[in-house]
């Protein structure tokens, strides 16, 4: 349960960082962030990397800033961060829900979102959240920059497009649509522990209708990922547990679940299909007007 | 590879492997045995330690990162032998029986009251969910946590 032996790289700059990373991700080096997947993965002889380049020591990346239409979310920022509103309104509330459903105390004031979504863990919370309201990430080399659009971020699970000498130092979450509500549902027998499902959903009231429906699922599938046909079906129709249910229902036919030894693939589609239902219900009564995450 | 630490008020100078956790060094390095070690995975919460004012877990955190930190251990929290009333709360409450999970709980719910000293039941539950008391204490422990916020909310730092 002891990490093997590595060398330990401390950048303080972006680009220094970069240089490490081009000089030595061949051979399998690995950035550390927040350790709070790495240092385990290490200690269970799961992950052995020669080198570790420690980002920790540089400034500026524990930036949380609100950009046009969306969140700059530096590599630095921890879940704990978000722990109350980063910013007003519902965005902020939804976000500040979120983070409590991450891991124990203990973990969120060192584990960062940038470092979930490298990681790309099926049952990270922050996956979730990025794929269902739509976010970019930008990743920096030495070769340059780029963005890429959370649709074709994740290649399975804890696999992404991700470059080894590619540093995430950035993720642009989308900022919801105005006037939109929430709703997240998040199950696990123990809390803090990894979700065995969980689901994101939001929408906006327009004369009685949903609009802009969007619902995600995680911890079902390899990947997390919006259901368009659940939210085709709830479009345009006036909200309650009926409609809830019945385009919820939809998502047991459209999903792929993962298994194990202690939760069966049927186990996880009845989840998923509960896990959205009680979203959509939590967003409901986060409508404008209502006590909850709404404008 | 060479790091200085402020531990428990003292200051610590220690060259380190850099695979080296904080809890082992603290243990080995500095003969504090009082920050406990079992899963050594981030799951049973023996190990937390206050790392800046900030709850972490020992095994999940390399000793070189605590470089240039202020580190507290539950040998920290009280000074002259007197117990904090954290502390106290836990004894008047029995909210201890073996003792193998109580330093990491201690400085969990000690960072945790410092930060919020109005911090309500459901969210002291959701917070010791992250350390594993095979006692089955937990309903004590939420007893002492609940009284003792009045000492936090009195201001100062109650572990002094």
């Amino acid at each position: 349960m002891k990490a093997p032996p590595f060398t330990l790289h401390r950048p303080a700059t972006v680009d220094e960082a970069a240089g490490l990373l081009a000089a030595l991700a061949d051979e399998g080096a690995l950035v550390l962030a927040g350790g709070q997947s790495l240092v385990p993965m290490m200690a269970l002889r799961l992950a052995y990397p020669p080198d570790l380049i420690d980002i920790n020591g540089i400034a500026g990346l524990d930036r949380i800033e609100l950009s046009g239409d969306h969140l700059a979310i530096g590599a630095l920022a921890r879940h704990h961060d978000f722990r109350r509103s980063v910013v007003p309104g519902p965005f902020g509330a939804l976000l500040a829900r979120i983070s409590h459903e991450i891991a124990h105390y203990p973990i969120r004031t060192r584990g960062t979102f940038c470092g979930s979504l490298a990681h790309a863990d099926p049952a990270s919370e922050w996956c979730l959240t990025a794929a269902t309201l739509g976010a970019e990430m930008v990743l920096r080399s030495q070769a340059g920059e780029r963005a890429v659009p959370v649709a074709d971020w994740f290649e399975g699970a804890m696999a992404t497009v991700r470059e080894p000498e590619e540093l995430l130092v950035e993720v642009r979450l989308s900022r919801p649509a105005e006037g939109s509500a929430w709703g997240f549902y998040e199950f696990n027998r123990r809390a803090g522990d990894f979700a065995i499902g969980a689901a994101l959903a939001g929408y906006r009231l327009e004369g009685g209708a949903m609009r802009d429906v969007h619902v995600g699922i995680g911890a079902i599938e390899e990947v997390p990922r919006r259901l368009g046909e659940v939210e085709a079906a709830l479009e345009g129709q006036p909200p309650g547990p009926e409609a809830f249910r019945t385009a919820a229902r939809i998502a047991a036919g459209a999903v792929e679940p993962l298994e194990d030894f202690a939760t069966p693939a049927d186990y996880r589609r009845d989840l998923a299909v509960t896990a959205i239902e009680r979203a959509l219900a939590e967003a409901a009564l986060a409508q404008p007007g209502q006590r909850g995450m709404a404008a | 590879m060479k790091i200085a630490l402020t531990v428990n008020g003292r200051p610590a100078a220690l060259d380190v492997a850099p695979r080296t956790t904080l809890a082992d060094c603290l243990r080995h390095a500095l003969g504090l045995t009082g920050t406990h070690l079992a899963c050594e995975h981030g799951v049973c919460g023996a190990c937390t330690v206050i790392v800046d004012g900030a709850a972490v877990r020992g095994c999940l955190t390399l000793a070189v990162q605590a470089d240039g930190a202020e580190v507290t251990t539950v040998e920290g929290l009280a000074g002259d032998g007197a117990l904090t009333p954290l502390q106290e709360a836990f004894r008047r409450h029995h909210a201890l029986q073996c003792g193998f999970c109580t330093a990491g709980i201690l400085t969990t719910l000690h960072a945790l009251l410092t930060e919020n000293p109005d911090v309500e039941a459901c969210e002291i539950r959701e917070v010791l969910s992250g350390n594993i008391c095979r006692c089955t204490g937990y309903i004590p422990i939420v007893e002492a946590a609940l009284e003792a916020r009045a000492a936090y909310r009195r201001g100062g730092d109650p572990a002094q």
